[in-house]
C-alpha cells in the first residue's frame, strides 16, 4: 500500500490550470524525483498535498485512507513534511528553538528546553544530521539551515518528506551532504518526494522519476530505464542541446576595467580585497567560486550597490567607481541579481510593473514624469512571448508565477534592456534544461553582438559552457584565470577551495559530481 | 501547452474588485453590529439609535451639508497618511502638519485682506500645502539620513506644532478679546459655501441644494484624491514611491533612490495634512484657535486603514466616518445613546480592518460554502 497517493488532483488559478487530474503514488522507502518545466505545476502539487491550497477536484490517500488535508498542521499530523525553497526559519532564533517551533514540549506554556535540546539532539543522531542545536539560524551556512528544516519535519513526526527545489542553493559539497541525508531517511523508513530541475541529481538519487507537463503527468519512468537526453525530451518535449557552440572570441575594446578594488561587507569585514581584471566587448568573463567568498560584494560595487573602500572601476572610460545604481543602469550596466525574491522583483508589482523597473523613467515608457501605460504593456507582452514566460496575463502579480519564471522575468528584463555591459548572478537559478538552454543563448547573442558579459555562477557546467575567460575568486581575491581551453571541473574546483591549501582529490571529487550534464 | 490555459476565462474585472473593497465593507458591517450590541446591552435600542443617527446624517439637505462639511478635511488627512503608507511610511503626525497649514493660512490670510479672491484663495492654498510639507520636512530628513523612525519624529513634531498654535493664538497673533484665537480672515480669503452659489430663488425651488455649512473645499478634496490617484498609477513619481514602499531592495537595486524617495513621499503626505488644515480654516474656522483640528490628522489614520490606502476609497472611507460624525448629535439627542459610541464604532473599524485575516477567512468560508452547494 503506497504512503501517499493523489488521485485526479486538480488545481486551478484564474487563467491556468496548475494541476489537470494528476494521479501520484509514493510507495514505502522510495525516493521519487518529480520533474517538469517552469510552471508545470509541481510546487503547487505538492502544496495541496502539504495543505496549503485546497485542490478543486481529486483525492489525496494516506496509507490508503481518504483525507481532506485543511492546513499545513493537518498535514504534519498525517505525517506530511515539506522543505520550502525559501526557508522558513526565524533567524534570531536557535536551532532547537526552531525546531520545536509550535509544538514545544512542556506544559502550562513553560518550555521544556532541555527535553527539547534531547529530543532533537537524538533525530539529528539517528538520521546522522549533524548540527549544533544552540548555533544560531543566522549564523548558518544555507545548506545547514536547509538541515535545520529537515529536522524540524522530522521532529514533527513526517514519514512523507517533500523537498521543493532543495538543491538551488548548495554547494556542490552540500548537495553530495544531501544526498546521503535523504538516503539514510529512506533506510529509516521515510519516503521522499524530490523536486529539481538537475537531471543527473534526478539519475543519482531517484527511485522513480514522474514528469509533468503543463499541469498533468506526461511520463513515468525509471533511472535505470533513460538518460539525460531522454529526460530532457520528455520533459520539454523536445531535444534540448545541452552545450551550445560558440564562434571563437573576438574582443573589441575594452568595456570594463577594474583595478585594485576593495570592498568591505555588511559586517564591515573586508570582502573584496585589491581585484583587478578586465572584460572586453564580445567577452564572457565567469567569476568562479564558492559562494561568500565576495561575489556578491563584488557585484555590488560593480552596480552601484554598495561604496568600495579603494580600487576604481571603469566602463568605456567613465569613472563609475562610485556611480549610483541609477546611473550604473542609465550608463547601460544590467545586473540579474542573485536573489530574485529580494533584488530582482517587487512580488506584489504585476508582471508589467516589473518588467520596466530601472527603465521606467526612460522613453518610451516615460516622457517627464509621465508614464505610458501602453508603451509598457506591449513590451511587457513582448518579453513574456519572447522568453516564454508562462503566465496568462502582464497584470498578474510576480508572486503568482511560479519560481522558473520569475527569474525568466528578471533575465527578460535585464537582457532586453540591451546594455553595454551584463552582469549575470546565478542567471539560470531555478530554471528547468529548455530555459536554461535559452537564457544561454541569448548570452551568447549578447557576447556575439560586441556586448561584455560577467558571470557570476556556483555551476561549474554553466561557467565551462559560456565563458571565454574563468577568474577564480577565494577569500575576496582572484586566485587564478583561465582561458576556456584550459580549463575543467576538477583544476577549478581545487582553486575555488584554496588551492594548495586543501586536498586536492577532495575538492575535485566534489565539484564535478554536481556538474550538471546541461548546465543546469 | 495553450490548450489547458484556454479552457478557463482570467478573472472577470468585477471579482476583483469586489475581492479589493469585500474587507472594508464587512470590516465595517462588522463593527456596526458590535456596535449595535453596545449599545444594547446598555439599555437602548440599536435601532433606533442608527435611525436617529442616519437621520442626522443624511436626513436632510442640511444634515447632508454637514456630512459634506466633516468629510472635506478627512479626505485630505486620509490621503496624507495613505501616500505615506504607499512607500512604507508610517506618517502618523499629520495632526501636526494639518495644524500647520491651518496656522500659516490663518496669519497669512489676515494679511492678504483686501486682496481680490481670484488671488487670496489659490495663493492660500498653495501656503497649506507648502506649510504642511516643511512641517514633515524635517522628520523626512531625520528619516532618510540617520533612520530616524517616523513615526517618532512626526509624533513629536505634532505635539510641537500643537504647542506653537497655543502659544501664537494666544499671544503673538492673538485677537482682541479674551478668547487665544486670531482674528476672522476676510471673505475674499474664505472658501464659499456650497449654498452661497446659488440664489434665494434657486434654493427655493430646489431645497436640497441648501447644504448648510458644507463648503466648496469638498471640491478641492475630490480633486486632491483624484490627483493622487493619477500620480500613483500614472507617474514615475507613484511608481517609484509604490516600488519603495512594496520591496525597498528592489527599488535600490533598481535605481531608484530609496531616501529621496522617503523625502518626497513624506513632504506630499504633509502637503495633502496641511492643505486639510489651510482648508479647514478657510472653509469653515475662518481663524485658528488651539484645538480647532480636534483629532482630524489621527481619524485620517483610520481613514486611510479603512480604504486601504486607496485614495478614491479614501473618499468613501471619509464620507462614512464624516457621517458617524455628523450624525452622532442626532443620536445622542434622540436616543439617548452617548456620541462616544462613534469612537468606538471607529476603533472597532480598525479594527476588523487591521483582522483583516479573519475577514478573509469569513469569506473564504462562505465561498466554500457557495462552491459547495452549487455542485
Ligand atoms: N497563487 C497563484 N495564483 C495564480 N497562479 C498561480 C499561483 N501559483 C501558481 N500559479 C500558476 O500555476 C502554474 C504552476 O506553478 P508552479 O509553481 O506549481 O510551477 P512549478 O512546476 O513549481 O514551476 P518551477 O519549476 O518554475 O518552480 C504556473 O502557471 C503559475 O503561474
Ligand atoms: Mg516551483
Amino acid at each position: 500500500m503506497p504512503v501517499l497517493e493523489l488521485r485526479e488532483v486538480t488545481k486551478v488559478f484564474p487563467g491556468v490550470v496548475a494541476n489537470d487530474r494528476v494521479s501520484l503514488t509514493l510507495e514505502e522507502r522510495e525516493i521519487v524525483a518529480l520533474l517538469g518545466e517552469n510552471g508545470a505545476g509541481k510546487s503547487t502539487l505538492m502544496n495541496v498535498v502539504y495543505g496549503l491550497l485546497s485542490a478543486d477536484h481529486g483525492e489525496i490517500l494516506v496509507d490508503g485512507q481518504p483525507v481532506k488535508i485543511r492546513s499545513s498542521r493537518h498535514a504534519i499530523d498525517l505525517g506530511i513534511g515539506m522543505v520550502h525553497q525559501h526557508f522558513m526559519l526565524v533567524e534570531p532564533l536557535t536551532v532547537t528553538e526552531n525546531i520545536i517551533l509550535g509544538r514545544e514540549p512542556g506544559r502550562m506554556g513553560v518550555i521544556d528546553m532541555n527535553a527539547a535540546r534531547k529530543k532533537v539532539a537524538e533525530i539529528s543522531e539517528r538520521y546522522g544530521l549533524r548540527i549544533d542545536p544552540d548555533a544560531r539560524i543566522s549564523e548558518l551556512e544555507v545548506g545547514l539551515q536547509q538541515r535545520v528544516e529537515i529536522l524540524k519535519a522530522l521532529y514533527q513526526g513526517a514519514r512523507v518528506l517533500i523537498l521543493d527545489e532543495p538543491t538551488a542553493v548548495l554547494t556542490p559539497q552540500e548537495v553530495r551532504e544531501l544526498f546521503a541525508v535523504v538516503r539514510s531517511l529512506v533506510d529509516e523508513g521515510l519516503s521522499v518526494v524530490f523536486i529539481t530541475h538537475k537531471l543527473e541529481e534526478v539519475m543519482a538519487v531517484a527511485d522513480r522519476i514522474v514528469v509533468m507537463r503543463d499541469g498533468a503527468v506526461v511520463g513515468e519512468v525509471r533511472p535505470s530505464e533513460t538518460d539525460e537526453i531522454g529526460l530532457a525530451r520528455l520533459m520539454v518535449g523536445r531535444d534540448v542541446v545541452l552545450r551550445i557552440d560558440k564562434q571563437p572570441v573576438k574582443c573589441g575594446e575594452t568595456v570594463l576595467d577594474i583595478r585594485d578594488l576593495s570592498v568591505k561587507s555588511d559586517r564591515n569585514l573586508s570582502a573584496v580585497n585589491g581585484v583587478s581584471f578586465t572584460v572586453c566587448g564580445g567577452e564572457i568573463v565567469a567569476i568562479a567560486g564558492v559562494s561568500g567568498n565576495g561575489q556578491t560584494e563584488l557585484v555590488e560595487a560593480l552596480v552601484g550597490l554598495r561604496r568600495p573602500e579603494s580600487g576604481s572601476i571603469t566602463l568605456k572610460g567613465n569613472d563609475i567607481t562610485r556611480a549610483s545604481a541609477r546611473s550604473s543602469i542609465e550608463i547601460g550596466v544590467s545586473h540579474i541579481p542573485e536573489d530574485r525574491h529580494r533584488r530582482g522583483l517587487v512580488l506584489t508589482f504585476n508582471l508589467a510593473e516589473n518588467l520596466v523597473l530601472g527603465d521606467h523613467r526612460l522613453k518610451p515608457y516615460a516622457t517627464r514624469g509621465i508614464m505610458h501605460p501602453r508603451e509598457i504593456t506591449s513590451m511587457a507582452k513582448k518579453r513574456i512571448a519572447d522568453y516564454d514566460i508562462r503566465t496568462p496575463s502582464e497584470k498578474l502579480i510576480a508572486s503568482s508565477l511560479s519560481g522558473g519564471n520569475q527569474q525568466k522575468v528578471v533575465v527578460a528584463r535585464e537582457i532586453g534592456r540591451n546594455p553595454e555591459l551584463l552582469v549575470a548572478a546565478q542567471p539560470t537559478r531555478g530554471l528547468d534544461v529548455g530555459a536554461i538552454e535559452f537564457v544561454h543563448r541569448q548570452i551568447i547573442a549578447e557576447r556575439t553582438s560586441g556586448k561584455a558579459v560577467l558571470l557570476i555562477s556556483l555551476e561549474l557546467e554553466e561557467v565551462l559552457s559560456l565563458a571565454d575567460r574563468i577568474l577564480v575568486m577565494y577569500e575576496g581575491r582572484i586566485v587564478k584565470e583561465f582561458s576556456a581551453e584550459q580549463a575543467d571541473a576538477e583544476t577549478l574546483g581545487y582553486f575555488m577551495t584554496g588551492g594548495g591549501g586543501t586536498k586536492l582529490d577532495k575538492g575535485g571529487a566534489d565539484l564535478t559530481m554536481t556538474g550538471s550534464g546541461v548546465g543546469a | 501547452m495553450s490548450e489547458s490555459r484556454e479552457v478557463v476565462p482570467t478573472q472577470r474585472a468585477w471579482m476583483s474588485v469586489v475581492q479589493k473593497i469585500g474587507t472594508p465593507i464587512i470590516s465595517t458591517v462588522l463593527a456596526i453590529a458590535v456596535g449595535s450590541f453596545i449599545i444594547w446591552i446598555s439599555g437602548y435600542d440599536p435601532a433606533e439609535a442608527f435611525a436617529a443617527l442616519f437621520k442626522g446624517a443624511f436626513g436632510g439637505p442640511r444634515q447632508t451639508g454637514e456630512t459634506i462639511l466633516r468629510s472635506t478635511p478627512l479626505i485630505l488627512a486620509g490621503l496624507a497618511v495613505g501616500y505615506g503608507f504607499r512607500a512604507g511610511l508610517f506618517n502618523i503626525g499629520a495632526e501636526g502638519q494639518l495644524m500647520m497649514g491651518g496656522l500659516l493660512v490663518a496669519w497669512l490670510g489676515v494679511q492678504m485682506a483686501g486682496l481680490s479672491s481670484v488671488v487670496t484663495i489659490p495663493t492660500l492654498l498653495v501656503a497649506a500645502a507648502l506649510a504642511g510639507a516643511a512641517w514633515a520636512f524635517i522628520p523626512a530628513i531625520l528619516k532618510a539620513r540617520i533612520g530616524a523612525h517616523e513615526v517618532i519624529t512626526t509624533m513629536m513634531f505634532s505635539h510641537i506644532a500643537r504647542y506653537i498654535v497655543a502659544w501664537l493664538t494666544a499671544g503673538p497673533i492673538k485677537a482682541p478679546g479674551q478668547i487665544p484665537q486670531t482674528v476672522n480672515l476676510t471673505e475674499s480669503a474664505q472658501i464659499p459655501r456650497i449654498q452661497s452659489l446659488f440664489s434665494e430663488g434657486a434654493l427655493e425651488a430646489l431645497p436640497f441644494l441648501n447644504l448648510g455649512r458644507a463648503h466648496l473645499g469638498i471640491l478641492i478634496a475630490i480633486a486632491a484624491a483624484v490627483g493622487v490617484w493619477l500620480v500613483l498609477r500614472y507617474t514615475t513619481l507613484g511608481y517609484e514611491n509604490r516600488a519603495v514602499g512594496l520591496s525597498p531592495w528592489a527599488a535600490e537595486t533598481a535605481g531608484i533612490s530609496v531616501q529621496w524617495t522617503t523625502v518626497k513621499a513624506l513632504c506630499i503626505s504633509g502637503a495633502l495634512a496641511g492643505l486639510a488644515g489651510g482648508i479647514e480654516v478657510m472653509g469653515l474656522q475662518h481663524r485658528i484657535f488651539d484645538q480647532f483640528s480636534a483629532g482630524v490628522g489621527f481619524t485620517g489614520i483610520a481613514v486611510a486603514l479603512l480604504a486601504k490606502n486607496h485614495p478614491i476609497g479614501i473618499i468613501a472611507a471619509a464620507l462614512l466616518f464624516g457621517a458617524l460624525s455628523a450624525g452622532s448629535g442626532t443620536m445622542q439627542l434622540e436616543a439617548g445613546v452617548s456620541q462616544k459610541i462613534i469612537l468606538i464604532i471607529q476603533a472597532l473599524v480598525i479594527f476588523f480592518v487591521a483582522a483583516e485575516g479573519i475577514v478573509n477567512w469569513f469569506i473564504r468560508k462562505r465561498q466554500k460554502e457557495a462552491a459547495s452547494s452549487a455542485e
